[in-house]
């Protein structure tokens, strides 16, 4: 097992630049998620670890040792497929022995190491089975088989589960999960999906045309987004922006909305120029008729336990999630406060949060992330 | 609602159609049943008119196809004593002995060597080009691409002249090799073209499956992309084999002796004796390896001209 250390990464198409200068580390055992919107690079980012494409600059160390140059055969890495990519003139053992014969090892050997594959993953009926007629839920397990059965280094995924129904994907998603934590090998998986990232990740990257915006653990960036584009595109529904046209200063521990002073963490540093944004989460939302900020309400969303209310404030739409207990009608004025230290500040030109001084969140130790 | 529907054919059409199958079947299976059993004529049934349909079967064009004879005088004959073999009877009958064998099977086995090897070479080289055309960056590709293809924009036979020059300069003509070269040369381009086709269909994870597998790119091009292309392979070599199989006008041209081919020779047979049973059975036997060859690959060859259209 390792751990992979991405170093100023590059990759150039032409004049084209799909990766810029990316920067982060997967420690070994980790389950790491490359998340991001389509066309960001995350395919790219992974076929360069995988060596399918080499890197235009940068660095990709393995277990310390620069690999950016070496060919895919010699990493020792393995690759699930977004289409699984099985062999379609080969059955299912065949399939999964496939990489073991290439090492030229014995045949006990391999037989071995199949049936303890087909073991884990509960396929060792379909074995003999051509893939051709296999269901999705079976291929996606025999393109695990294949991938495991070499016990390499780390196991590189491209949104492994892009291919599977929504119901199923879920349940192939746990198993994924269960795998690795039996396994314990440093897994890369790419997906689009925040909520997938989210739920089954250690380590997070978020990518955005071709740049990376932050890196770390689901809970810090959700808490804490490097970015307003982190902001936006984790959460559902996603952080709020408040947008208010004035410089906000170092040392500050309010910013003024609309002449309403609302109380933030200490900002440790200014934004760059006039224009900046208060980025509050849903849940961070409380709807108080004393509240001195105020707006409408312009539509309720029931979800259950809770409702989405969306409201109209001097700064832009909010939404706010409440229990669905609270009383709230559409029409209404209300007011409206805010939980002050999970508050973020953006310097709405550059998108970047701004330093904050904060106390504990949800009884951790806050660090201020500062990738991105 | 009446019994019309869409998906199925009604009765009537499907009448019609298996009318004008059956039609089309008889117009082209009728010549080539005509040239089987003129095969098995004697030679006055063969030019018999009106024509034969109902004949005595002999092996006589078989026999004049394979040998060489030569005609006797009784008294040589009575000498002989009787024929020692069914073949011998046959040519008695005309007061003839057989002398040797015939050039057929030499030449026979001339068109199995330049066919085959010539379909070999252009699957061979096409399926390598192919595959860099699909798989690689290659500089100029489409103006390449349209390049190889403009070799087939006129007949062959148009060049036939400068080909004949080059051919005796090079010491190429009436070599086996020569013609190898030669139908190579022109089936090329539609090689490249039909396996560029069938390989764009197979996508590349499959080798970068195996690249990350441990194998190197041309053991992945070779174990992974060659099965999966095995349909396209096998419908491009029919239409190359049958192409430098029929060849007639360059094998004319350029062979006359150790490399001709059947083509050119099998008409020669006919000679002054107007011997057309043994043009039918050197025809006949000449139809069948293209014949088996299909057959074989005819699985294949269905999905291979259907292949795009139907995605697995
Ligand atoms: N071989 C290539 N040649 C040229 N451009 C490419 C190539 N591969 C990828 N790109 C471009 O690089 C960008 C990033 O592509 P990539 O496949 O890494 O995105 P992605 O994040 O995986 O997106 P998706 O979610 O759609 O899979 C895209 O704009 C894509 O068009
Ligand atoms: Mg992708």
């Amino acid at each position: 097992m390792a751990q992979i250390v991405i170093r100023n990464l590059r990759k150039e198409f032409g004049d084209f630049v799909a990766v810029r200068e990316s920067d982060f580390t997967i420690e070994d055992g980790e389950f790491f998620m490359l998340l991001g919107p389509s066309g960001c690079g995350k395919t790219t980012t992974l076929r360069m670890i995988a060596g399918l494409e080499l890197p235009t600059s940068g660095q990709i160390l393995l277990d310390g040792k620069d690999v950016a140059q070496v060919p895919a055969s010699a990493r020792d890495i393995a690759f699930v497929f977004q289409m699984f990519a099985l062999y379609p003139h080969m059955n299912v053992r065949r399939n999964i022995s496939y990489p073991l014969v290439s090492q030229g090892m014995p045949r006990a050997e391999v037989r071995r190491r199949v049936g303890e594959a087909a073991g884990i993953l509960g396929i060792e009926d379909i074995l003999d089975r051509p893939v051709g007629g296999l269901s999705s839920g079976d291929r996606q397990r025999v393109a695990l088989g294949r991938a495991i059965v070499r016990e390499p280094k780390a196991f590189l995924m491209d949104e492994p589960l892009g291919a599977l129904d929504a119901e199923f994907r879920e349940r192939m998603a746990e198993e994924l999960r269960a795998l690795h934590d039996r396994m314990g090998a440093t897994t890369v998986y790419v997906t689009h999906d925040q909520l997938e990232a989210m739920q089954m990740g250690d380590k997070i990257v978020v990518m955005n045309r071709g740049v990376v915006e932050q890196w770390g653990t689901p809970q810090d960036i959700y808490d804490f987004p490097a970015t307003m584009f982190v902001a936006d595109f984790i959460g559902s529904p996603p952080m709020n922006f408040l947008r208010f046209d004035e410089q906000v200063r170092a040392g500050s521990r309010t910013v003024r909305l609309s002449g309403v002073e609302v109380p933030v963490p200490q900002t440790r540093e200014a934004t760059s120029g006039a224009r900046a944004a208060l980025g509050v989460r849903p849940e961070h939302v409380r709807l108080s008729d004393d509240g001195a900020y105020r707006g409408d309400v312009i539509a309720v969303e029931y979800l259950g336990t809770t409702q989405i209310v969306t409201l109209d404030t001097p700064n832009g739409d909010l939404k706010a999630r409440i229990a669905s207990s609270d009383p709230v009608k559409v029409g209404e004025r209300v007011g409206l406060s805010f939980v002050t230290q999970t508050l973020s500040l953006f310097d709405a030109e550059t998108g970047r949060a701004l330093a904050l001084e904060r106390e504990s969140v949800r009884g951790r130790e806050v660090r201020e992330t500062t990738h991105g | 609602m009446s019994g019309y529907s869409i998906t199925e054919a009604s009765p009537r059409q499907k009448w019609i159609a298996g009318l004008l199958v059956a039609g089309y079947t008889i117009v082209t299976l009728v010549p080539l049943f005509w040239i089987v059993a003129t095969g098995f004529k004697s030679p006055s049934d063969a030019i018999a008119y009106p024509p034969k349909v109902i004949f005595t079967p002999t092996l006589e064009g078989y026999v004049n196809l394979f040998t060489t004879r030569t005609r006797m005088n009784p008294d040589q004959l009575e000498a002989l004593g009787p024929p020692q073999t069914w073949y011998d009877g046959i040519v008695r009958q005309y007061d003839m002995v057989i002398s040797g064998p015939s050039r057929f099977g030499e030449r026979f086995l001339n068109s199995v060597i330049i066919g085959f090897g010539s379909t070999f070479l252009s699957i061979f080289l096409g399926t390598l080009a192919a595959y860099a055309f699909s798989r690689f960056k290659v500089p100029l590709k489409d103006d390449l691409l349209f390049f190889i293809l403009s070799t087939r924009m006129m007949p062959p036979i148009a060049v036939a002249i400068p080909i004949f020059l080059m051919f005796r300069t090079l010491g190429l003509s009436d070599t086996h090799l020569g013609m190898i070269l030669l139908y190579t040369a022109v089936n090329i381009s539609l090689a490249v073209w039909l396996l560029k086709g069938f390989i764009d269909e197979i996508p590349r994870e499959y080798e970068e499956a195996a690249l990350i597998d441990g194998y190197s790119r041309f053991q992945a091009f070779y174990k992974v992309v060659l099965p999966q292309a095995a349909t396209g392979i096998a419908s491009t070599a029919i239409f190359c084999l049958i192409f430098s199989w029929n060849e007639y006008a360059f094998a004319v041209l350029l062979t006359s002796g150790t490399a001709q081919t059947a083509p050119p020779f099998i008409p020669t047979i006919i000679g002054i004796g107007k011997d057309w049973p043994a043009v039918a059975a050197g025809t006949t036997l000449f139809l069948i390896p293209v014949m088996v060859f299909t057959i074989l690959l005819r699985k294949h060859l269905l999905r291979g001209i259907t292949f795009g259209a139907v995605r697995k």
